[in-house]
């Protein structure tokens, strides 16, 4: 769950990050008053969450009349549907030296990290231009972090004196905030020394882990997240909303993710793996699939049936295909009754609306029975998932 | 031969009387497997299909060899019944629970790996050796199981559970069949990777070539391409990759938590690119898994 760059920093100046002078603006005329306080140039952030938005966007703009001019055309940028949630506007001192640091979990070590450089911006890109500039320290999320770790660190960037007193108090305070927030990523690209010996930070990209979220709830209550805001990187569809719906209706089976394409080729599939893999799978063969629609865990007739005339009503959609991998738990039979109850009531005739139906496992004898007596086309478990992909694809025309 | 379970493996299951595990309690029980002891704290005395039931795993460790667990409980206590278990010394666990924060998961491997025992997951689905044992919850029940899961030649490692089956499936109908299966987990941090694993594989004389589910993100693909160039492994590897769709939606998230593409690692066309180089044959379409491992073993 990626923060606006605003909570973020609320957070580090609550835990005593130094930062650079910063403030948020709502409108056009508050980035001029805030332009006008901070004096000089200023560098203009709109608050964004899809991906590359805000930096791709943020703006320097000489006086607080440039700052009214560009933060009015910010203010209207598209975030994923959302506009811009206010500005930030900011000094932007110039320093002796600059670093990055970023703290995140190490899937291959399964610690936490943090790297530094003595660059600024994100370590993932420096990694690949300049990864003879990084520097690294793994910690622990079992034990408390101690202050040691973030001095070895300061040390190994090359640092002495004061600016490794300083920058060993920034990096440990980051880190226990880290641990202590359940963020996934906390990116500080952009650390700079002033010309007085002090570090500030400029830039800050923070993402919470969103497992975490629920005994997060008293810092996101502070931050004023409401209950359920994802900060998904677009604002979901009508059709997604519907489905969200349908998946919380009925408590047996889940239909989660669900998301919305624009092909024509409707899709109800086995969910976790198995739907990124018919998902490709379709692709693969040419089709245009017309939606993510995962639905798993045993789901009860009604809940197939809804989500089925949910697929079936998006303009544009044909026909459905019905396809999971092999599946433990979840009863093929009830799938089927669904899936032809949701046609049926949408008066279409199921043969004529079903592409194929490859879902074997527990009572999959009784699925191939009803859907025979439809004249549906059944796969078994010898079909393999490409194969009733591309029959699907092939069907569709 | 068998990777991490065998003939004699007896465990025990932490949060037996949740729905979820009365349903794979009684496919073990089924499929063979011996679970000598289940914990539900306060249902003590109690049993579920024949299996007495402990407030402790201590009680069951002290009287009885344990080699292993599997822990379904409620998210809020499983870091703590992961640290039961591995103070009560059972040396291979299974943490089948989603939704684990990876700080959690960090501290629990951590703890773990003090204690020299292995983890495997969290969200996962455990292990397989067909006909021989059944640690955890693939392949649903006892006579679907088999139908999916024979004896045969082919490691799978899968970040999927229902794709392991998938695979073995698949495998099973091309007369291949499986020697182990392992489902690793989709968390962004598990307790054993490929490249863990891949070590018991290449022991394991009944094992003649792997096969790796992978999905979009972290790095345990460009670990096992890395591991493949540094290691000369008598295993040929097969390996898929799914979500390649996702790579044109950066940041959504489809599936598991760790299934999301926000750094150039995290996508499929870089594992894909990775792994190719460094030998691994990766299949562009999950079907043509079979045809590549017998190409691989030269069968």
């Amino acid at each position: 769950m990626r923060f606006y760059e605003f909570e973020a920093k609320q957070l580090l100046k609550k835990h005593r990050i130094p930062l650079v002078q910063s403030e948020l603006a709502k409108t056009a005329d508050e980035a001029a008053k805030i332009a006008s306080d901070i004096g000089g140039p200023v560098i203009l952030k709109p608050q964004a969450i899809a991906p590359g938005v805000a930096t791709a966007s943020a703006k320097e703009v000489a006086d607080p009349a440039g700052a009214k001019a560009v933060a009015a055309e910010l203010l209207g940028l598209d975030d994923g549907g959302r506009k811009p949630n206010g500005i930030l506007v900011e000094a932007r001192p110039t320093g002796e030296a600059v670093y990055s640091l970023s703290f995140t979990y190490d899937g291959t070590t399964k610690r936490p990290v943090v790297a530094a450089s003595d660059m600024a911006g994100k370590i993932d890109d420096l990694g690949d231009t300049h990864p003879d500039r990084i520097v690294r320290r793994h910690f622990s999320a079992l034990y408390p972090f101690s202050d040691y770790i973030a001095k070895e660190l300061a040390k190994s960037l090359g640092l002495g004196g004061n600016d490794l007193k300083r920058m060993t108090r920034i990096v440990s305070g980051l880190a226990r905030l880290f641990l202590d927030y359940d963020f996934a990523d906390l990116d500080i690209t952009s650390l700079v020394k002033l010309g007085d010996g002090n570090f500030v930070v400029l830039d800050v990209q923070a993402d919470l882990e969103i497992e975490a979220r629920h005994r997060q709830r008293p810092m996101l209550n502070e931050l004023g997240f409401s209950k359920d805001d994802l900060r998904q990187v677009r604002e979901p569809t009508e059709f997604e909303l519907a489905g969200a719906r349908i998946d919380e209706e009925d408590i047996r089976g889940i239909i989660s993710p669900i998301a919305e394409f624009d092909g024509n080729i409707g899709l109800v599939i086995g969910a976790g793996g198995g739907s990124l893999t018919l998902t490709d799978a379709v692709r693969k063969h040419g089709g245009r699939p017309a939606n993510y629609a995962a639905i798993g865990g045993n789901p009860s007739v009604d809940k197939a049936r809804r989500l089925t005339k949910l697929v079936l009503s998006k303009p544009g959609v044909e026909k459905i295909a019905v396809m999971s991998n092999v599946v433990s738990n979840t009863r093929a039979d009830l799938v089927a009754r669904g899936v032809i109850k949701g046609i049926i009531e949408l008066g279409f005739e199921p043969a004529d609306k079903i592409l194929i139906f490859r879902v074997p496992g527990a009572w999959e004898a009784d699925a191939a029975k009803i859907l025979q007596k439809y004249g549906i086309e059944y796969c078994d478990r010898t079909v393999s998932i490409s194969e009733a992909a591309r029959r699907a694809v092939a069907k569709a025309g | 031969m068998a990777v991490i379970v065998h003939e004699d493996f007896q465990f025990i299951v932490q949060g037996i009387t949740g729905r979820e595990a009365l349903n794979f309690t009684r496919e073990c029980l089924q499929y063979g497997s011996k679970i000598i002891g289940g914990v539900t704290p306060g249902k003590g005395g109690r049993e579920v299909y024949g299996v007495p039931v402990y407030d402790t795993v201590r009680e069951i460790t002290e009287t009885q060899r344990v080699d292993g667990t599997i822990i379904t409980v409620p998210l809020a206590f499983a870091p703590d019944a992961a640290y039961e278990a591995i103070d009560a010394g059972i040396k291979e666990v299974i943490i089948i629970t989603e939704g684990i924060p990876r700080k959690d998961a960090s501290a629990i491997v951590e703890y773990a790996e003090l204690n020299g025992a292995r983890l495997i997951g969290p969200n996962c689905l455990g292990v397989i050796v067909p006909d021989v044992c059944r640690f955890g919850s693939l392949g649903g029940p006892a006579v679907d199981c088999r139908k999916a899961f024979k004896p045969g030649v082919v490691g799978v490692m899968s970040r999927s559970g229902g794709m392991t089956t998938e695979i073995c499936n698949a495998l099973t109908l091309s007369g291949l069949g499986v020697s182990t299966a392992i489902s690793i987990g989709g968390d962004p941090v598990i307790g054993s990777t490929y490249v863990d694993l891949i070590p018991l594989f290449e022991a394991d004389e009944d094992t003649k070539a792997v096969v790796v589910y992978s999905e979009p993100g972290g790095t345990a693909e460009a670990d096992l391409a890395r591991w493949t160039q540094e290691n000369d492994s008598r295993l040929p590897i097969v390996a898929f990759v799914a979500g390649q769709f996702m790579d044109e939606m950066p940041g959504m998230s489809f599936g598991h938590a760790g299934t999301v593409v926000n750094k150039k690692v995290d996508s499929p066309a870089d594992k894909m690119r990775r792994m190719r180089e460094a030998g691994i044959s990766v299949a562009e379409e999950i079907g043509d898994i079979p045809d590549l491992v017998r190409q691989a073993i030269g069968n």
